[in-house]
């Protein structure tokens, strides 16, 4: 366990000592502020919009760090051949698996804590409450999503030698089950087997990404999730987060280094 | 003689990529036995199969068959890499660490305590020289500096065998000799250390014994006199083992 804390230190030393995040929550502060500092049409509910807009760009800019952070791992300490000595020593390749996801999920996590934070300082000023339970949920499924993105990335990186293509992926991929991947089984409805079943098989195949979408929840101040379906939700995350660790550590395990 | 690194008929090949070659053979049936305590140096041309070797004795590359050990532990096994030192060849290290931190974090690795890292750590910025730029990002550090921070990586755990790999390339005389001062202090130790160049000189005046390796077969190993034999020099006889005719110059 030392081994993956080690490594998952490195990366997290990484996010903060380059300039990526901090550009983005830099942009996200500054469009959120001047949303807030205008008052359109006079509207008593304004603040809704306001809060939806702003969790749209926090879901973006949180996308954006979960993929591009494991893009780059295991592509850029190949290309500058850091990885040569860092398994020349006794830490095996699921180690190294295992800390890079660790340390790109904990980033992720530091990132929405920064997010939310502001977020929840922003709404408060404008609401004047602070519905702290709806918040940890959000955040908290908000998280887990990332994990299951995080790990699918990783292993893409594996796949993929650039980054660049590596993250396009891995956008339209998830892009692809965000929109179309709850609508699957309507569509495989209207087809002919065997494609039907091959849809069918997909839908039930692919993380479903947008049932941690619970950003109304927080827009509308809903009450909160009941705390059973909401662990079911993490597990179901778990789970992703396992299987493409496992299909990674397999691709990665005898994979010629040179 | 304990052997420290052990290869029996190792054997790699490379899906080639060209058309008409289904596989390349890098290494052909390479037997190879260090000793404990010797300074062993690794020679051949470009291509001969010099870092393949090294590659398979880390574990990065599997062999298509044969077996390596080190320590008598199978390479595959990552215990085997506990008391090794290994510094590749033109490595960039971490930008965004500093020395230190870089140190730090690859003691956490070995597994050594808070205690001894923080006595090693000092100890060997000074052996490398790098007292002064320990505090500094590896991003502002030359080319020299990044190869010493190299060394003093691949010696953090105390290894009783360092694998180098051209350790002086790219370095100018004096980061050479330095190099050099390093692997002789190592060498009085009773360290093991199997390294490739292609400084002739240098292997001739630091080696116990040498390999010489090409296209993938070992052509020669003994103890440097025996090599350079008849010849004025190692180089000469490196030469002459791998087929190369010296032409006159006209």
């Amino acid at each position: 366990m030392k081994n993956i804390l080690a490594v998952a230190g490195v990366v997290i030393k990484e996010l903060y000592r380059r300039k990526d995040f901090y550009v983005l929550f830099i942009v996200t502060i500054l469009i959120c502020v001047v949303m807030a500092s205008i008052n359109i049409y006079d509207d008593a509910h304004i603040v809704r919009y306001l809060k939806e807009i702003s969790l749209l760009l926090i879901w973006l800019s949180s996308l954006v760090i979960a993929v591009t952070t494991p893009a780059r791992q295991i592509p850029v300490e190949r290309e500058n051949r850091t990885l040569l000595p860092l398994l020349a020593k006794p830490l095996t390749r699921v180690q190294l698996i295992f800390g890079k996801f660790l340390g790109c999920w904990l980033v992720c996590g530091l990132a929405l804590l920064c997010f939310y934070v502001f977020f929840g300082a922003l709404s408060a000023s404008r609401e004047h409450h602070w519905p702290l339970l709806n918040y940890f949920q959000a955040a908290m499924l908000h998280w887990f999503m990332l994990g299951i993105i995080v790990a699918f990335t990783l292993l893409g990186s594996l796949v993929f030698a650039a980054p660049s293509s590596n993250s396009t992926i891995c956008f339209v991929i998830i892009g692809g089950i965000l929109f179309v991947g709850r609508h699957l089984d309507q569509v495989a409805m209207t087809l002919q087997a065997p494609v039907r079943t091959a849809v069918y098989c997909l839908y039930f195949a692919i993380p479903h990404l947008e049932l941690f979408d619970v950003r109304d929840l927080v827009i509308h101040n809903w009450p909160t999730i009941p705390w059973a379906y909401f662990c079911l939700a993490l597990l179901y995350a778990a789970f992703y987060m396992v299987v493409f660790l496992i299909a990674a550590c397999l691709v990665f395990r005898r994979k010629a280094i040179n | 003689m304990t052997a420290i690194l052990r290869t029996e008929k190792l054997r790699v090949e490379y899906r080639s990529r060209e058309l008409h070659q289904r596989t390349k053979v890098a290494l052909c049936g390479l037997d190879l036995e260090v000793g404990a305590g010797e300074v062993f140096g690794f020679l051949g041309p470009n291509g001969a199969g010099k870092t393949t070797t090294m590659n398979v004795l880390l574990g990065f590359v599997p062999p298509t068959s044969g077996a390596a050990y080190l320590f008598g532990i199978d390479v595959r096994q990552p215990i085997a890499r506990q008391r090794i030192g290994y510094l590749p060849e033109l490595t960039y290290y971490y930008k965004f660490l500093t020395a230190e931190e870089l140190l730090r974090f690859y003691a956490k690795i070995f597994g050594l305590t808070r205690a001894e890292t923080n006595r090693r750590i000092p100890e060997l910025l000074k052996l490398v020289e790098l007292e002064h730029a320990a505090k500094r990002p590896i991003k502002s550090y030359s080319k020299g500096m990044q190869q010493r921070v190299g060394l003093a990586q691949a010696l953090i755990n105390n290894p009783d065998l360092l694998v180098l790999d051209e350790p002086t390339s790219g370095l100018d005389p004096l980061g050479r000799m330095k190099v050099r001062e390093i692997i002789q202090r190592l060498k009085n130790e009773g360290k093991t250390v199997f390294f490739s160049s292609h400084e002739l000189g240098e292997v001739e005046s630091v080696c116990d014994r040498v390999a010489i390796i090409h296209q993938g077969e070992l052509k020669a190993v003994g103890r440097v006199a025996d090599i350079t034999g008849k010849h004025a020099n190692l180089e000469q006889a490196f030469l002459a083992i791998i087929g190369y005719q010296l032409q006159p110059v006209s």
